[in-house]
């Protein structure tokens, strides 16, 4: 067994800034009220002298632009679900354990995924990838027991602790802090003069129970080892729904971009996971004083690629118009698709190339219009009109080759016909168009459609204008007649 | 000696002043042998900006590209259409031997749009021409098409009306005409080597000959049979 424990030491305030990327001071209070006390701290607020532990109304006097948000429980946990759903793609087993303070830490047994990562320090550098495109300072640490893996996490050292004589070792240098021990424990061991867990680990068992009580002999034994520690394996959820507080009201469509990219991370996190990948993603930006902003996307094809769906949403956003600034930003996942991972190929092939079309059109359909970007097709109709449809579902689906209906057609069609038919003026009866036609060929005559009340009676011909150009003309034979101009050899 | 100096001369980077420089420039057959032979490629320029002035709608600009287009589409590659002014008649694109299933078109609100659009689709690898009708394109804009599309390695092929005819930083641009019923194709700016004679190119030959009755599709009739008498 090979614990990996991940901690978040500014996840109170990265709840809150890892949407935006150059935040300005900022602190998180435990709670709301001037008598609170600064739980975390951003770089530039430190700069100003802000420190955690300091009342609240300390900490404003010290800087005047501080902006002092409220800490917000249930986000931070909802985060530490998101990380802990992600994780599911290096480890079957994850766990959220409790951590000290209140900060819990997430746990995952790799031991048994080693070899499908190409070993320990390929898999430590996904997950540090992941976790940094998340937006989430963190610490690592590896070692065979979970309870020890958090000591270290704690203490900030990343080591990789692989067999129980290093782990022996490593772990009698820790401070007793690391233990997270209830507050008159601690200064007790202090005035003992026992600061590491090696001093600890010396004192005679029994006194030490009687002393300290047994939770702490319980606490060391399972961080060497000696007893079974077993955690509860987190379940992760069926669906995704994320949440993003923004520190301040956001307007610019490039900030917006910049949260929402945390957002698809985390998706597409829990989309590795889960094997699956997203086909209609559900945005949500809500404002101060109106009613939130809503809208969709909708993909042509499952995907789970963080950037496709940035470069996508990128667009998007460039066409939305804002009623007021974002205050929060929400991401919802509503139709997921299975989507297995794939082997690399060493050259393009068709398939990747269909991807690639699939991904041109959703951009281009992103910030055109679904309805601007469509294909043709034909249809076994004589009616002209009725030869030809839109196909909207282009680049999917159609092998190559299926569309050769209209092959039975001879060349006697014109490349452009007009949008609808253009009336020509007629002399004498003979068509005009910049000067007399003179009829070339034909006449073709199409009565057909009498099944759907759409039906035509239409005598064709190519025509030539003076400026030698060939049209596609008609003659109506109904009630009316007239000649009407329909398209262009061009 | 002589032989030497020919051996220097076929050179691909020497150029001779008086001739198309037989440089070897990525392109694709137009299918017309007349006009391959004018072309520096041998056929239309890929990675590169062609300009197609057109007199009027009708005069064949389109089947002139008919060729290369059948070829690129059954060798599996994509065809974008962009702003096209028309309806383009998906049965005589087929008739022409274009694969519908790798034809895309984009009808964009606005022409900067539109640009966006070619740019975007030059560069995204999978599309081997764009062909794009706009009538006033500032020339910033065609520099930025010119580098997309040398990027991306694809044709982009630009139809404009005659009357538009400022300094452009195409690779090639071309005038296309009718002249007593028969397509004639001048080429008005080509890299290494001046403006060759004009070529006539009978485009709508065989157009008029195949205006016959066609066999139908056999629509389904739903009308009841008539007994026997």
């Amino acid at each position: 067994m090979l614990w990996l424990a991940l901690r978040f030491p500014s996840l109170p305030l990265e709840t809150f800034t890892r949407g935006v990327a150059h935040p300005g001071p900022l602190a998180v209070a435990s709670s709301p009220g001037a008598h609170a006390g600064i739980v975390a701290c951003n770089s530039r607020a430190r700069g100003h002298g802000v420190r955690p532990g300091m009342p609240v109304a300390a900490a404003s006097a010290l800087a005047t632009d501080l902006r002092i948000l409220t800490r917000d429980p249930a986000a931070e946990r909802a985060a530490l679900e998101h990380i802990a759903a992600g994780a599911i793609q290096f480890s079957p087993t994850v766990s959220i354990a409790p951590g000290t303070g209140v900060l819990p830490e997430v746990l995952l047994e790799i031991g048994g995924s080693l070899k499908i990562f190409g070993g320990l320090t390929r898999l430590w550098k996904r997950i540090e990838q992941e976790l940094e495109s998340q937006g989430y300072t963190f610490s690592l640490a590896c070692a065979p027991t979970p309870l020890a893996a958090q000591f270290f996490a704690r203490a900030g050292l990343p080591v990789r602790i692989q067999h129980g004589d290093a782990l022996r070792a490593g772990i009698a240098q820790l401070s007793v802090d690391v233990l997270g021990l209830p507050s008159g424990s601690d200064t007790l061991l202090a005035d003992i003069g026992v600061c590491t867990i090696g001093a600890c680990l010396k004192l005679p068992r029994a006194g030490l129970a009687r002393r300290m009580g047994q939770e702490l002999l319980a606490t060391l034994d399972r961080a060497l080892g000696h007893i079974p520690d077993p955690l509860p394996a987190f379940v992760p959820p069926a669906g995704f729904a994320a949440t993003l507080q923004l520190p301040a009201p956001v307007e610019e469509a490039g900030a917006l971009l910049f949260a929402f990219r945390r957002l698809l991370a985390d998706l597409c996190g829990f989309l590795a996971a889960a094997g699956k990948g997203a086909q209609r993603l559900h945005f949500r930006l809500a404002h101060e004083d109106r009613d939130d902003t809503c809208f969709e996307l909708n993909l042509a094809t499952a995907t789970r690629d963080t950037e496709h769906l940035v470069t996508v949403l990128r667009e998007r956003l460039e066409r939305l118009a804002l009623p007021s600034p974002a205050t929060a930003i929400a991401l919802k996942a509503l139709l997921l698709m299975p989507l297995a991972a794939r082997n690399l190929a060493l050259l393009p092939d068709a398939r990747e190339q269909a991807e690639t079309i699939v991904r041109l059109i959703e951009r281009l359909r992103a910030r055109l219009g679904e309805n601007a970007v469509h294909g043709l097709d034909t249809v076994a109709d004589h009616r002209p009109e009725y030869a030809w449809r839109i196909d909207a579902s282009i680049g999917q689906n159609r092998e190559p080759g299926t569309s050769d209906r209209g092959a039975w057609l001879p060349l006697s069609r014109p490349l452009w016909v007009l949008h609808a038919p253009r009336p020509l003026a007629d002399v004498d009866g003979k068509p005009q168009q910049d000067g007399p036609l003179a009829l070339i060929a034909g006449p073709e005559l199409i009565e057909s459609g009498w099944w759907d009340n759409n039906d035509i009676a239409r005598e064709y011909f190519v025509a030539r204008n003076p400026a030698q150009s060939l049209l596609w003309i008609y003659r109506e034979c109904r009630a009316g007649g007239g000649w009407y101009l329909h398209g262009y050899f061009s | 000696m002589s032989s030497a100096l020919d051996t220097v001369l076929q050179h691909p980077a020497v150029w001779r002043g008086g001739d198309c420089a037989r440089v070897v420039v990525p392109s694709v057959p137009t299918g017309f042998a007349e006009l391959d032979v004018l072309l520096p490629g041998g056929g239309w320029p890929a990675g590169a900006l062609t300009e197609i002035h057109v007199e009027r709608a009708g005069v064949g600009e389109l089947q002139l590209i008919m060729p290369a287009a059948a070829h690129l589409t059954r060798s599996g590659r994509w065809l974008t259409l962009v702003a096209p002014p028309h309806v383009p008649y998906a049965p005589a694109f087929a008739a022409h031997g274009v694969m519908l299933s790798r034809l895309m078109l984009v009808r964009p609100a606005t022409a900067d749009d539109g640009l966006w659009a070619c740019e975007q689709a030059l560069r995204s690898q999978v599309c081997a021409a764009v062909l794009a009708w706009f009538d006033h394109v500032p020339e910033r804009s065609l520099r930025r098409l010119q580098l997309a599309a040398e990027s991306g390695g694809a044709a982009m092929l630009m139809f404009r009306p005659t009357r538009v005819a400022p300094a452009s930083p195409a690779a090639l641009r071309l005038h296309v005409a009718k002249a007593q019923s028969r397509t004639l194709v001048r080429v008005l700016k080509r890299r290494g080597g001046e403006v060759p004679a004009p070529v006539a190119l009978d485009l709508h030959g065989m157009a008029p000959a195949h205006v016959r009755a066609s066999p139908p599709p056999a629509p389904c009739r739903a009308r009841p049979l008539e007994a026997v008498s």
